[in-house]
């Protein structure tokens, strides 16, 4: 079945960008993800569902190395960026999470400007000159469906905004360093229905010119902005495959349980 | 068929009622009790001090003069060696204290930092009695011997900076007293930078890890500022134990009355005059103008402790909001 | 860009080198303190100085009346501190709680649990000293009581807020009364954390010496009256350092060794009881 998870996504014709191979992860003893096989389509949405413990998150926070912050987390396998493993030793972990943006549960607005929260990544990586940085930050709230509410306020506090709009700044901010790959974990489960609504929207908009990877506990929302999901339960990868399919038909037992709402 | 009366224990109840009462009464007064002592500490200062600040008014601030015999007395000398002091001490401990913090929180292995985080703990319990010992017999010779002498060939012909330096190698004064105090708040700013560090949301420090940010960056760009009004009141409080601590001052910083550019000419402190001159205080006047120095001491380390305090609550108030 | 990647990963190990050399340096000056204290310390020790009494200038002696003093004095410090502390505790954790008056006295406790020491022996020698007209070991306990209370205060409340509410209820429930349900319940609950503080307490007022500069004084001799000067350790320390006689520096080192001992292994047993405590309720 993994095998053929694979497949699908060759069979839709998509490149894959990152390509997962037997990848086990542990917390201290406790092994948290067995064996994970999957690959991620380039330019499109995969979305990882599964009831809470499964793993996606834990899934998610491989593909930047987020877990070497921990003491006791491990992984072991392959993680393949473009062909090139992101989980070895030898790998640039910074230069690995510029290429690869993540957007976390709650909104973060550092403590800086609505401008520095978007100009900070650009500068860690670029030297610009001080039109192009503000063409630069133009163009990441314009790509994040900001810019219209804070054109006329860049200079105050980041923190200042509604949960909606931090949120959305996340995102430029995560846009503005043009990454290939943005990783979303639960995005708007700390959002109202509008502002989720507009956070789809935008994950729509963005899979265009980004890989995009969304955790989410929220079926609907994978339903409607992924192309590919992955259902994980208890660390294992069960099903993975083409959205529609596997919400129409899944081919697991377990898959159409968790879908039709008898657990989870 | 005769119901069966509730039987109720009135006085019983009554007198846990009383019991109650005279518990709560009690624990009241002992609270209350801090603020009439606080109280107390202030209004004795005052009226022990009155007769000096009658006498000297502001001129007392000003003055440089302390004269047992003619009874002339001025706190600017005193003052001058507290602020000094605890200024050298400040400009030592608050870089290291906060590379400690940052060890702590983000460099260190996690099995070392317990112990490490215990070890800076006990050097705030050492008594100040012995870091003015160990001051005066070990750490004084060593500035004597070869730190006066190596900072008077350095900077000695310098146009400002070498009057800083000059003097007989004795190796006590303003700099020693400073960089004994700036070990011993060490602990107090360490303690309160890493614990306001660690109320930094993981998710914050997350993105900004996440963006390809190194360690250095994420504490600088992101932690320090979400946390600096905490850091501040951390200095602050560190500061006001500063201000204040006498013991190890009054071992090395040489305990004369007399104003000096040099950081290595004997000076002397507000707690460290208290310390040596007030039981042996000669005349009414003289004990009262020591009692006024307590106060001013008082006052100045009430007002930077307050400040401290409320610096760290709406830290905390801010905190209380977000989450 | 990669000169601009290379000079922000220098910076980095540049400034994370700064502070495991400053951690270093924070250390180092710990070690050398305690070493210093040890090495003194243990050459000067002598048994007899728990025999004999503080000598005369240049004379051979001991520590014993100084420690006694320390003795009778922080033992007297404490009984007076500790049942105020934990009594103004149990109104911040029990009944004050979020008052006006509360938030005060907690605001006000902080700043006196910084404030100078030495202030506080200014303030009982014109309380006590000059009303009664003689330097006492009474108000040397009075002035290290003071010095206590805010620490017992602190942890008192801190430890009792830890006391899950459930727990109160319960009591209450049964139908206890308040203060009952506060002596049998809460502080039971609470006893290892409050005990601690009374440690953590005592360690700090041990090595005390400026509040007792203008109270206890010193006395050269055997005494065990309260309402007389009364030798005690950090006094009879500070006096020997700073004196010309060599015998007097070796049993001023001896008595640091005593004092550093008795402080550090107070603070240790009390930070694991604290350990243990939070641990409970975490």
């Amino acid at each position: 079945m993994m095998n053929l998870s694979q497949d699908v996504a060759v069979d839709t014709g998509a490149m894959s960008k990152i390509q997962v191979r037997d990848l086990n992860f542990y917390y201290g003893k406790y092994h948290a993800l067995k064996d994970i096989n999957l690959s991620i389509a380039a330019n499109k949405v995969t979305a990882f569902i599964g009831p809470s413990g499964c793993g996606k998150s834990t899934l998610l926070r491989t593909f930047n190395r987020m877990y070497e912050l921990y003491p006791d987390q491990r992984a072991t396998g392959d993680i393949l960026l473009d062909g090139e493993n992101v989980l070895s030793p030898r790998a640039d972990v910074y230069r690995l999470r510029a290429r690869v943006g993540m957007v976390f549960q709650k909104p973060t607005p550092f403590p800086m400007t609505i401008y520095e929260n978007i100009a900070y990544g650009v500068q860690l990586y670029e030297k610009l000159r001080r039109s192009d940085m503000d063409d630069r930050v133009e163009w990441a709230l314009q790509q994040a469906a900001l810019w219209d509410e804070v054109k006329g306020k860049l200079k105050q506090s980041g923190m200042s905004l509604s949960g909606g709009q931090q949120q959305r700044l996340c995102i430029a901010r995560a846009i503005a360093v043009k990454p290939e790959v943005v990783l979303l974990d639960e995005p708007a489960s700390a959002l109202d229905p509008i502002s989720t609504l507009k956070i789809e929207e935008l994950i729509y908009e963005l899979k265009r010119n980004y890989t995009i990877v969304i955790v989410t506990h929220n079926m609907q929302q994978a339903a409607r902005v992924s192309d590919f999901t992955a259902f994980m339960y208890l660390g294992d990868l069960i099903e993975f495959g083409d959205t529609n399919a596997i919400f129409t038909n899944p081919s697991n037992k377990q898959t159409e349980d968790y879908i039709t709402g008898r657990y989870g | 068929m005769a119901a069966v009366p509730i039987e109720i224990p009135g006085p019983k109840i009554k007198r846990q009622r009383l019991l109650d009462r005279s518990f709560q009464l009690t624990t009241t007064v002992a609270a209350v009790f801090v603020l009439i002592l606080l109280a107390g500490i202030i209004i004795s200062l005052f009226v022990g001090g009155w007769d000096a600040l009658r006498t000297f008014g502001f001129g007392f601030l000003g003055s440089d003069e302390w004269n047992p015999v003619t009874e002339q007395f001025g706190a600017l000398v005193p003052i001058y060696g507290t602020l000094v002091s605890s200024f050298i001490a400040l400009v030592i401990a608050v870089p290291i204290g906060f590379g400690i913090a940052l060890f702590l929180t983000e460099v260190s292995p996690h099995w070392l930092r317990r112990p490490i985080g215990t070890a800076v703990e006990l050097l705030a319990a050492i008594p100040s009695i012995i870091y003015g010992m160990w001051g005066l017999f070990l750490f004084a010779p060593v500035m004597a011997n070869h730190v006066q002498p190596w900072l008077q060939e350095a900077f000695g012909d310098w146009a400002i900076i070498g009057a800083l330096f000059e003097g007989v190698p004795l190796g006590i004064g303003m700099l020693p007293a400073g960089i004994i105090l700036g070990i011993m708040i060490i602990p107090f700013i360490t303690a309160i930078m890493r614990d306001v560090f660690l109320t930094t949301p993981k998710f914050l420090k997350e993105s900004a890890y996440a963006m390809g940010a190194t360690t250095w960056e994420v504490v600088w760009n992101v932690v320090l500022p979400y946390t600096r009004i905490g850091a501040v009141g951390g200095i602050f409080l560190g500061l006001g134990r500063a201000l204040g601590e006498t013991m190890a001052v009054t071992f090395v910083i040489g305990n004369t009355h007399r104003l000096s550019t040099s950081l290595f000419a004997p000076g002397n402190s507000i707690a460290s005059t208290l310390a040596n001159e007030f039981t042996e205080a000669v005349g009414d006047m003289h004990t009262s103008s020591l009692i006024a120095l307590g106060l001013v001491l008082f006052l100045i380390t009430f007002i930077v402790l307050t400040l401290a305090k409320l610096l760290l609550m709406s830290l905390e108030r801010q905190r209380g909001a977000k989450s | 860009m990669d000169w601009r990647y290379f000079r922000r990963r220098a910076t980095n190990v540049f400034n994370l080198t700064g502070s495991v050399l400053a951690t270093l340096f924070g250390l180092s000056w710990l070690f050398w303190i305690l070493w210093t204290t040890f090495a003194y310390g243990v050459s000067a020790f002598d048994w007899s100085i728990f025999t004999q009494n503080t000598p005369a200038p240049g004379n051979d002696g001991g520590l014993a009346n100084a420690i006694v003093g320390s003795v009778i004095m922080v033992s007297f410090a404490t009984l007076i501190g500790t049942p105020i502390g934990i009594l103004a505790g149990t109104y911040l954790a029990e009944y004050g709680r979020t008052r006006p008056i509360a938030s005060v006295i907690r605001f006000l406790n902080d700043i006196l649990l910084s404030a100078p020491s030495i202030i506080v022996g200014l303030f009982v020698y014109e309380l006590i000293v000059l009303r009664v007209g003689h330097f006492s070991a009474w108000a040397g306990a009075v002035a290290l009581a003071i010095i206590m209370l805010p620490v017992v205060i602190r942890t008192t409340e801190e430890m009792l807020r830890l006391v899950p509410n459930t727990l109160r209820e319960a009591a209450l429930a049964l139908g206890a009364p308040h203060w009952k349900m506060i002596t049998l319940v809460a502080y039971r609950a609470a006893l290892s954390g409050v005990i601690t503080g009374i440690l953590l307490a005592v360690a700090r007022i041990a090595g005390e010496t400026a509040p007792l500069l203008f109270t206890a004084l010193n006395n050269q001799f055997w005494s065990t009256n309260l309402s007389q000067p009364m030798a005690n350790l950090p006094v009879v320390i500070f006096q020997f350092a700073m004196s010309p006689y060599e015998s007097w520096h070796a049993l001023a080192w001896a008595g640091s060794l005593l004092i550093t001992l008795s402080v550090l292994a107070l603070s240790i047993i009390a930070r694991t009881l604290l350990r243990k405590a939070r641990m409970e309720y975490s």
